[in-house]
């Protein structure tokens, strides 16, 4: 190992002292931190605190579609006789309450969560490099987030509720109050929100992409670093490029409703009345949208593929397969998703030519997806495999990246898509290949890299139920889905009760709460294992996995500037698991070459 | 009452779970065990039960097929939804096929090679030949699916050919209306201003247009009363607010007489070259809160929406388009099916085609929908010969000369009642 290397005992005691030269007041260690490390703790524990909010929203309407029109005490214990009169949810509420867990899905646990916490944590660390290009901005994105998170919560309590239009809030809907209440008050609050959503994104992504840039360490090729930052680093690039697209499709959205601009709407006669607007099209407003959104899903997704990367590779003790293969894919969906939008506009009455072409970029990007998948299972072959929850959870996300990226298929291939686009068939896609995938990828991240950010580790055995519970709920609940859509069921729907023609398969609904209600229960599991673990959890060893990248060089106490001296030089790529003639099954990448040997 | 007893099982469910896992700690600690040494058992246990998730997960899938497969859409209703299903049906033999390979190899590899301490992992970074393999082999694949889709896909979007009747449906909150041409077999046009509770469409004939000046002007010098009478003791919001409306309505006023000088111009020239205005044809259109289709003829929709995004869905058609307000999207189709006919494939008596609305569009977008009603020719026309013309009163019998009409109602009464046909209640 390299001279780096801390035994743990060395920095349990006050070795950090002398590297310490300033006292730190606990505002300035705690709150306002520009340390990379603690940044990134903040970003986690919000991001988890969202999520609470976001599963127990998704109770609330599981309940309602399973038996829809009863009444419930837990939904009438959160949302009151306003919004559920004897615990019967209001259907303005139910599309509220939609939009609202799409949202905070989507952008504050899955981008600003995921990115926010891993890329803080792994860049500097992975790269060698002592903390990210500024620190002041990178402590501007986080509390901006923390901002974007209040304005967002803030609004499901304005007087017509929160935004309702659907996470995508497509206009007109979500530009008139008249077509429904959330597009008062609560749509105000949703638009400032993501403004200030994107500008956190934006200050995290640029010092993302400065920082892989231009602080890597003495030897850190680019072809040395790990998967983890390739990945990261094409997100941050994928956001910079895409998230002010959206910021101006929500300032054009805000002109719309407050300075009465005609960009998306013409022609509108609504509440008895022919508005002013002439001129616009609600359908630029996809186009804009979608512009960002379907990079977005990789935005999502890319980190999460990342982290499992390295992780199977870690703990399969095995290379990754084809690490070349992995880079090349990675930057070849992050440029074919931004040529793919239209693929969820095929039928707004756009040009059917235009659609082909659509067709024809979103079925290649199944191509580097094929290969990530590919790669993993050749990972595993003939591995050593090491079952840490972290492994668990890499494992699923494969499975549920190949189970949705097949029916991307489907959906991709405008001619089959006129049947389903907007059914629940969409929705079980899109859950099983962006949510379940990138939230298995968090979770691998977080038991992962516990040890890495709080100096001790999780309980294995929590971790192995909550995974073995998540993963057959996460089917459970999504997979029967696919059969409700393919029955022509449209999402965003109350209820299904006013149509005989599903009754058939509303019994499923009944299924998939039941799934639901387990599978949120065993996040109780995570959240007590996560917080117990902080303070009582078994202390840490420096290099717990036994892992090659530099993180684990660093001592298991947090300090400033991360390692204690100089910076480690790096001398070989992060995956030389079991190489023959070593004498361990890992060989850290500061090891020099011995003589003669090849890199890979 | 389920709920709560659910909740009761998870709750305890839970604390068991947390007080084992306490234990365990405990002991853990004492026997100076390590939560980064996982153990042989733990090993094998996740081994084990990777192999036997496939288990669930496959049979699951399976047994959620073969129950819920007759409960799914049935055959498809029309012409090129028989292309749908077949084109389905191919793409998903293709896709099963890599589900069920590439899942099994996932977890047949990760129950197979649990860590054991006397072996290594086999040193394995790349293989440039199989990395191409598995580029390639998706590729072609993948270009077949295109070249298959993108020609049905053609074959369902190519424009109608010339002279398709035309059908118009159109959304607002929360409910359809469709609209058939009259004798002239032209749909007239509609201008959004003009719609008022006689003409649900907007569509543009000079008895309307007159009709809503006047209805206008009537609400302006309301406005303009109410103004100067209650000028000093109105609040000053209120005040602005009426004025903001008047000023409102005096620029609907001025849009619609342009229109009408437009629609008087148009009407000349066409004239004076032998044609006839699309001006002319609205007022024997036929509005309805029903929605028929001939069976065997290609029909051409014509989609619009009055005030929010909508998507007129027609599962059993295989049949999708958004109807977006400021534009008309289009789709053409050939019912197959009769009503009748799916009734009894379906074994299914009330078994009703259903037209729904598949975009979010507020409160009640649940129930948005429409009964399509597919039957033989002669029924259709039968159907259709029953319906009132929008400003011709009687029922449209193929007997009146249709230019005549108009004009006669243009100048007859600016009052004329129209006719929004009501769905009878079979
Ligand atoms: C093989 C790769 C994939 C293909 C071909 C594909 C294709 C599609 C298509 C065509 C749609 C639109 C369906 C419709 O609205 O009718 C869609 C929806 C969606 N996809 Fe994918 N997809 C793929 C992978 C992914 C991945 C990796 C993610 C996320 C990480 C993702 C996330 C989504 C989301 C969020 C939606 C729904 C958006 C909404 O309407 O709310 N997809 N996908
Ligand atoms: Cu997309
Ligand atoms: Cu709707």
């Amino acid at each position: 190992m390299g001279s780096v290397a801390h035994a743990p005992e060395a920095v349990h005691g006050h070795a950090h002292a002398d590297h310490h030269h300033h006292e730190e007041s606990f505002v300035s260690k705690y709150i306002f931190s520009q340390d990379h490390k603690m940044i990134s703790k903040q970003f986690l524990i919000t991001a988890i605190i969202m999520a609470w909010v976001a599963v127990v929203m998704s109770i609330i309407f599981r309940l309602q579609l399973a038996w829809p029109g009863e009444g419930f005490s837990f939904t009438h214990f959160f949302l009151g006789d306003k919004w559920a009169p004897k615990g019967v949810l209001n259907p303005n509420m139910y599309l509220a309450l939609v939009t609202i867990h799409g949202t905070i899905m989507v952008f504050f646990v899955l981008t600003g969560g995921l990115s926010g916490t891993f890329s803080n944590l792994l860049i500097p660390f992975q790269v060698g490099a002592r903390d990210m290009a500024s620190g002041f901005i990178n402590m501007l994105s986080y509390w901006a987030f923390f901002l974007a998170s209040v304005l967002m919560i803030s609004s499901l309590f304005v007087e017509g509720g929160p935004a309702s239009a659907g996470w995508t809030v497509y206009p007109p809907l979500s530009a008139l109050p008249q077509a429904i209440p959330g597009s008062g008050t609560g749509m105000t609050l949703w638009l400032a929100s993501m403004a200030v959503f994107i500008a956190s994104s934006l200050m995290g992504g640029l010092n993302y992409v400065v920082t892989v840039l231009n602080l890597r360490t003495k030897g850190m090729k680019m072809t040395r670093l790990p998967l983890t930052i390739w990945a990261f680093f094409v997100t941050a690039v994928l956001g910079v490029l895409s998230f002010p697209v959206l910021l101006s499709a929500a300032l054009l959205l805000l002109l719309d409703r407050t300075l009465g601009t005609s960009f998306y709407l013409s022609e509108i006669h609504i509440g008895g009345e022919a508005l002013d607007h002439v001129g616009g099209s609600p359908i630029l407003f996809q186009h804009l949208f979608w512009f960002l959104g379907h990079p977005e899903v990789y935005i999502v997704l890319l980190p999460a593929l990342g982290i499992t990367s390295e992780v199977i590779s870690t703990n399969a003790r095995k290379p990754i397969f084809g690490y070349r293969a992995m880079i090349g894919s990675i930057l070849a969906i992050g440029f074919l998703s931004f040529i793919v939008w239209g693929h969820h506009m095929f039928i707004t009455g756009m040009n059917p030519f235009l659609g082909s072409v659509f067709v024809f970029t979103t079925l290649l990007i199944a191509i580097p997806s094929a290969v990530k998948a590919f790669n993993y299972i050749t990972t595993l072959w003939r591995g050593n495999i090491v079952f840490t929850p972290a492994m668990l959870f890499s494992i699923g996300l494969v499975a549920t990246f190949i189970a949705g990226g097949l029916t991307g298929i489907i959906l991709a291939d405008s001619a089959l898509d006129i049947v389903v686009h907007d059914t629940y068939f969409v929705v079980a896609h899109f859950h099983i290949v962006m949510g379940m995938s990138a939230i298995f990828g968090m979770f691998a991240g977080i038991y992962h890299w516990f040890p890495r950010m709080y100096g001790r580790m999780m309980n294995n055995k929590l971790g192995y139920a909550h995974f073995w519970i998540t993963f057959v709920c996460a089917f459970g609940v999504f997979f029967p889905m696919h059969y409700i859509g393919l029955a022509g069921a449209p999402r965003r729907y109350y209820s299904y009760s006013e149509f005989p023609m599903f009754d058939g398969v509303v019994d499923l609904n009944v299924l998939i709460t039941f799934f639901a209600i387990i599978g949120g229960s065993a996040q109780l599991l995570f959240t007590y294992n996560f917080f117990h673990s902080i303070w009582r959890g078994q202390k840490a060893v420096q290099n717990p996995w036994r892992s090659n990248t530099l993180e684990w060089t660093a001592p298991v106490e947090h300090l400033h500037g991360n390692w204690p001296g100089a910076i480690p030089t790096v001398h070989r790529w992060p995956y030389d698991y079991s190489k023959p003639g070593k004498p361990e099954d890992f060989v850290p990448q500061t090891t020099p070459l011995d003589d003669g040997e090849e890199e890979h | 009452m389920t709920t709560l007893l659910i909740l009761a099982v998870l709750v305890l469910g839970l604390m068991a779970v947390l007080r084992l896992s306490r234990v365990y700690e405990l002991t853990a600690t004492l026997r100076g065990k390590r939560e980064e040494m996982i153990s042989d058992r733990d090993n094998r246990m996740n081994a084990r039960l990777m192999w036997l998730f496939p288990f669930f997960y496959f049979g699951f899938f399976i047994w959620l097929t073969l129950h819920y497969k007759d409960k799914l859409l049935p055959v498809a209703a029309s012409e090129h939804g028989e292309w749908l299903d077949r084109m389905y049906d191919i793409n998903w033999a293709i896709l099963l096929a890599a589900f069920f390979l590439t899942n099994t190899l996932l977890f047949y590899f990760s129950g197979k090679y649990y860590f054991r301490k006397d072996r290594w992992a086999y040193y394995y970074p790349h293989n440039n030949k199989w990395e191409l393999a598995w580029t390639i082999v998706p590729s072609v694949v993948l270009i077949g699916i295109i070249i298959y889709g993108l020609t049905v896909w053609n074959r369902i979007t190519t424009a109608a050919v010339p002279g398709t009747p035309e059908v118009e449906l159109y959304g607002k909150q929360f409910d359809w209306t469709a609209r058939y041409p009259g004798k002239d077999g032209r749909l007239g046009a509609t201008d959004f201003r003009l719609i008022n509770d006689n003409n649900p469409l907007g569509i543009v004939t000079p008895a309307s247009i007159a009709t809503r000046l006047e209805e206008l002007k009537a609400e302006e010098e309301a406005g303009g009363k109410q103004l100067a009478e209650e000028h000093d003791y109105l609040p000053p919001d209120r005040k602005h607010e009426l004025e903001e409306h008047i000023a409102h309505i005096r620029r609907v006023r001025s849009r619609i007489l342009n229109l009408r000088t437009l629609m008087e111009q148009d009407i000349a020239a066409k004239k004076a070259a032998g044609q006839e205005s699309q001006y002319s044809f609205g007022a024997d259109d036929i509005v309805v809160k029903e929605f028929h289709l001939p069976v065997g003829q290609d029909v051409e929709l014509l989609i619009r929406s009055r005030d929010i995004i909508h998507s007129a869905y027609l599962p059993h058609m295989r049949a999708q388009m958004n109807a977006v307000p400021g534009m008309t999207t289009r789709m053409h189709l050939k019912p197959t099916i009769t009503t009748d006919s799916m009734r009894l494939v379906t074994k299914n008596p009330a078994f009703d085609f259903i037209l729904l609305c598949n975009k979010i569009c507020g409160a009640s977008h649940y129930n948005m929908q429409m009964a399509l009603v597919v039957e033989p020719e002669g029924a259709y026309r039968a159907w259709l010969a029953q319906q009132k013309g929008f400003q011709t009163a009687e029922a449209a019998t193929p007997a009146a000369a249709p230019s005549d009409s108009t004009k006669t109602t243009a100048s007859a009464d600016t009052n004329a009642t129209a006719a929004v046909n009501e769905p009878k209640t079979h």
